[in-house]
């Protein structure tokens, strides 16, 4: 940077040596080269030219500026400007060509120059920038590294006061320590002291005691004495005897009974523990080898190596363990079998039960995965929505119930209309009986129809037979016209014969029934119908057949409408669906029916009593 | 529960007698013998001064009468009204008094230990026992009565020497390895015997009948050491209480450690129970029985509370003898519970289960804790604080009775009967006597309490 201001001054205040030393600095410094190249061109052309081109040339100068610079050129390696000389005294004459090429040449190199100078100063920008950009990078790490720096000397400066903390803390400890260990020599100083004084002072005391007991004692002092009436038996009724070393030895010996007596009767305790503690170790390590056993195959499978030495193990130990006098043997020769035996067996269950528990593990991770187990918080939380849902069905039910008992009170018309409606389901029942009776009859009276029907087949067969009879009869009387009134006789003769005879009347009134017959067959079954139902005192409708009917159909439709919903589509369909759909429904057990019936009425009432508001 | 009419007493002195019928008071210097069913009048004597310390006979035949200021033991016979026996210790003076456990002999300790006279009531032979040791329990008997232990002192050593209490003649005589022996006591098997030093020194040897050493404890050094020590009565556990506030079970096959209780000032294991006494305003209803009502009295406190704080003592440290430690320990009879005191919480008994080696309740009084004694019979123990309230606790519950009477009659010390049946109530100048229902009537008016775990 400062190269290149000082050089720019220099440029400045004289061109041609500039351009000299410009040249000897492109050699000097090769690194510099673009800026040497701005220098060489741009300076000079750029910013003096035009003050160049003004000063430089005038009228008069022309020859002078022209060897000028047919000199500068040559000198920049140029061909001249003027033509070859043929001698020296001639005037050189200026070659307009060799002028124009030069200029072009200098424009060319111009122009070039040019290029390279905007190539260069954008170069130049371009490095400028990352100039400031690394300046300022290093700006930034110049800050960090200086705060970090001063962190350091922060951290340094804690860790030294910690240090010199420490440094106090172990100097107090230690101190402390040598308190402590002062203390407790005072305090050893100062008790063996004290014992000594102790000591000392028992000693005198003893002395004293001595002193005192020889004074006390030895004077035959009359109080010390013993003022009885009269010495009472021992205890134990025996009379004193004297000491003997026999007596010293009959001590001797009791003491070590007792002793002994102690002794065994703790041994016996400790045998009765030890036979319990076997007991049960046995029962354990049975079970042990039964849990085990099972699950012997699997294990071996999975781990040969690490459990099935140990298994066989196991079932040597089984096999062992059939010999029940090895529990009464001593401990010793059976402590490190069994503690041997236990401590595999305890190994395998652990191993098993960590197994287990690895695979608990594992599963309860799982366990939100895995539909097929049902998690515990699961169950517990349908267990929870269910219990829930009977809540609210109980509550329902109650309020259901509460809702019927007001209307049972609050709403007698309903109530009546129930009440009626179970009439009307008596009633209906005996009106299906009825019905089931009337169609016997109904059924009855088909048959006899039929057979008035045939009869009355026959009777028309029989009548034209008759009537030919009396074609044939009359045609005889035309045949024998000679005769008038004996033909008339015969007539009235006939008709008697007719009337005479009972069974022929009748059979006359039966062919002409049959002839009514499609109206008959509607109208008759009601009249049936509606005088059944006159003989019964519930019926709330009298005579009127229509009535009667519409009634029925009416009840029939509400009455099936409750027994089952189902059966509401039959009913739609047509009436005679319905009485039947009806008689099955009341079929098993007239009075059952009815219940179920109310039962079903209430809670459809209800059902629809909630879906009013 | 009722209570008898309240009797005279001076000096805290009354018995029962060991066979259970008779009840021995002294009011100054008369000694009354009462029938303990009809609490009528058998026999009284009257002694030459101000008795001072009495003592029933093993067999119940004898009472002795020490009066420690005269140097002179009286001896009352309850089948001979006219039998009478004077021992007077002379110029040598008396410092204690005790029955022999055949109840022919009379163990006299004259002042200053300078020795011990066994008087016989049977023969006129005096024996003398030199040196016995002036500590807190320097003399022990087995319970069978054979054997008798005594600390001894010679040549700045202790020892201990074993008598054969038939004949007096001496089984074992061995030093121990202690510093200032405190204390003795035979196991209830008669066969161990632990010797415990000074409290300065946490130290405790257990010997054999025959003088060998079977195990030496300690728990720690250069602290306050035992204040205590009780045996249970099935002899497998040796309860050692110390000035740290810990009691130290020892086991007797390896005499080692199984557990030790701590008595720390706040409870916090829920399953334990704390009845708390709460102060309850004064009852007019004079001269009746009086079971607290519900939620006075000795209540448990609602254990909602995880924590529970006992009303603590700061020691004065530069006394002797801090009111710190363990100072009190007793096994109930089935070995099941032991009951503590620690001195610097003193309103508080702590009964604790041998069974499960834990904390089993907490009792916590309004006033400090004067003595605690089991039944004889069954894991109830019966607790006074010297005021004017009877304290039964058992696995059941826990009940206070207020002791009838004109004026608050402050129960200072109590004493059961051997049947469990009943129990002495002793106060300044008086006594009552207190007789129980039977357990199950109790165990009623436990749950008439209402609200106990």
């Amino acid at each position: 940077m400062g190269d290149w201001m000082t050089v720019t001054d220099r440029g400045l205040s004289s061109e041609s040596k500039s351009i000299s030393q410009y040249t000897s600095e492109i050699k000097m410094s090769p690194s510099s080269l673009y800026s040497q190249q701005v220098l060489c061109s741009s300076i000079p052309l750029s910013k003096n030219v035009h003050s160049f081109f003004s000063a430089f040339c005038t009228e008069d100068n022309i020859e002078q500026s022209v060897s000028y610079l047919d000199q500068e050129l040559t000198t920049f390696g140029f061909p001249s400007l003027y033509e070859e000389s043929k001698g020296k005294e001639t005037k050189r004459e200026l070659n307009i060509v060799a002028v124009l090429n030069c200029m072009n040449e200098l424009l060319v190199l111009q122009r070039k120059n040019l290029l390279a100078q905007e190539n260069v100063e954008t170069q130049n920008l371009k490095l400028g920038s990352d100039m400031d950009h690394l300046q300022s990078c290093y700006s930034k790490l110049k800050e960090q590294l200086e705060t970090s720096r001063r962190e350091m000397i922060g951290l340094q400066e804690r860790d030294r006061q910690l240090q010199c903390k420490n440094r106090n803390l172990h100097q107090l400890l230690k101190n402390e320590k040598d308190e402590v260990q002062k203390l407790q020599n005072i305090i050893a100083s100062r008790a063996t002291q004290y014992n000594h004084d102790m000591k000392r002072k028992e000693r005198e005391y003893n002395k004293l005691k001595e002193r005192l007991h020889q004074l006390v004692m030895n004077k035959k002092d009359k109080k010390i004495a013993m003022d009885i009436l009269n010495y009472v038996g021992r205890a134990d009724g025996k009379r004193g005897s004297w000491r003997t070393g026999k007596t010293e030895a009959r001590n001797e010996d009791e003491m070590y009974k007792i002793l002994l007596n102690d002794y065994e009767y703790r041994q016996k305790q400790i045998l009765m523990e030890n036979a319990e503690l076997k007991k049960v170790l046995q029962q354990m390590k049975k079970e042990m080898i039964s849990l085990l056993s099972p699950q012997k195959k699997k294990p071996r499978e999975r781990v040969d190596d690490s459990t099935g030495t140990v298994i066989s193990d196991v079932e040597e130990d089984a096999g062992e363990l059939s010999r029940e006098s090895m529990w009464d043997l001593s401990c010793e020769t059976v402590r490190e079998q069994l503690t041997n035996s236990i401590r595999k067996q305890w190994r395998i269950l652990k191993s098993h039960v960590e197994k287990l528990d690895n695979q608990v593990s594992k599963v309860h991770l799982e366990g939100f995965n895995d539909e097929d187990v049902i998690s515990r918080q699961d169950h517990e939380q349908e267990t929870e929505k269910l219990e829930l849902e009977i809540q609210q069905c109980k509550e329902m039910i109650k309020t259901q119930q509460q809702l019927l008992q007001q209307l049972a009170t609050a709403c007698d018309d309903d109530t009546t209309s129930l009440l009626r409606d179970c009439y009307l389901l008596e009633e209906k029942e005996r009106l299906k009986e009825e019905w089931s009776l009337f169609k016997e009859q109904k059924k009855n009276f088909e048959r006899e129809r039929r057979s008035f029907t045939e009869a009355a087949i026959r009777l028309g067969l029989e009548r034209k037979a008759f009537e030919e009879e009396r074609a044939s009869w009359l045609k005889q009387q035309f045949l024998n016209m000679t005769t008038f009134d004996h033909q008339n006789s015969e007539n009235v003769k006939l008709f008697s014969a007719f009337s005479g005879s009972s069974d022929r009347d009748n059979l006359t009134v039966h062919s002409r029934q049959p002839q009514k017959k499609p109206h008959s067959v509607s109208n008759g079954s009601p009249v049936c119908m509606s005088k059944l139902t006159k003989s019964l005192p519930a019926s709330p409708s009298t005579s009127d057949f229509c009535q009667t009917r519409s009634c029925i159909s009416e009840h029939s439709s509400i009455n099936v409408l409750n027994i089952t919903p189902e059966e509401i589509k039959p009913n739609q369909v047509g009436g005679e669906c319905t009485n039947q759909k009806w008689s099955v429904a009341s079929r098993p057990g007239s009075q059952e029916g009815c219940y179920s019936g109310c039962s079903l009425t209430y809670t459809n009432s209800h059902v629809e009593k909630d879906d009013l508001p | 529960m009722n209570f008898s009419e309240v009797f005279k007493l001076s000096s805290l002195l009354c018995k029962f007698s060991p066979d259970g019928k008779y009840l021995a008071s002294c009011v100054q210097y008369r000694l009354v013998v009462r029938d303990v069913n009809t609490l009528q009048i058998l026999q009284l004597y009257t002694c030459l001064d101000q008795i001072q310390h009495i003592e029933w006979s093993a067999d119940s035949l004898f009472i002795l009468c020490a009066m420690y200021k005269r140097g002179l033991v009286q001896v009352w016979s309850l089948e001979q009204p006219e039998w009478h026996c004077k021992i007077d210790e002379g110029s040598a003076g008396l410092v204690a008094s005790c029955w022999s456990p055949d109840g022919r002999h009379i163990l006299n300790t004259t002042e200053f230990h300078l020795r011990i006279t066994v008087w016989s009531l049977c023969t006129k032979s005096v024996s003398y026992i030199k040196y016995p040791k002036a500590c807190l329990q320097g003399i022990t008997f087995t319970r069978d009565g054979r054997y008798m232990a005594l600390a001894e002192r010679r040549d700045c050593k202790d020892y201990v020497s074993i008598f054969v209490c038939s004949d007096w003649q001496l089984l074992r005589h061995f030093d121990t390895d202690t510093q200032d022996l405190t204390g003795i006591e035979w196991a209830p098997n008669g066969c161990v015997l632990a010797v415990w030093d000074t409290c300065l020194e946490y130290k405790i040897l257990l010997y054999s009948l025959d003088g060998r050493l079977l195990s030496a404890y300690s728990a720690y050094e250069w602290s306050l050491g035992i204040k205590s020590v009780a045996w249970s009565p099935s002899s497998q556990f040796l309860a050692v209480g110390s000035y740290d506030g810990k009691v130290r079970i020892l086991n007797h096959v390896t005499w080692k450690m199984i557990t030790e209780f701590g008595h720390p000032a706040t409870i916090n294991n829920p399953k334990t129970v704390v009845y708390k006494e709460a102060q309850k305003s004064p009852q007019l209803g004079l001269g009746c029985l009086s079971f607290p009502p519900p939620g006075a009295g000795a209540g448990p406190l609602p254990s909602s509370e995880s924590k529970f704080s006992l009303q603590t003592l700061k020691p004065v440290t530069d006394r002797a003898n801090p009111k710190i430690g363990i100072g009190m320990l007793a096994f109930s009879p089935d070995s099941y519970f032991l009951a503590t005191r620690n001195d610097n919480t003193p309103n508080a008994v702590w009964v604790w289960d041998i069974q499960k080696l834990r904390l089993f309740a907490v009792l916590e009084q309004l006033s400090p804790v004067r003595t605690f004694q089991w039944d004889p019979q069954q894991p109830r123990l019966a607790i006074c604080t010297g005021g004017s309230r009877l304290y039964l606790w058992s696995p059941a519950g826990c009940m206070s009775v207020q002791v009838p009477g004109e004026g608050d009659f402050a129960v200072l010390s109590l004493c059961w009967h051997l049947s469990g049946d009943s129990m002495a109530l002793l106060s300044k100048d008086h006594v009552c006597l207190c007789f129980l229902e039977t357990e199950a009537a109790v165990s009623t008016a436990c749950r008439q309490l209402g609200g106990h775990t």
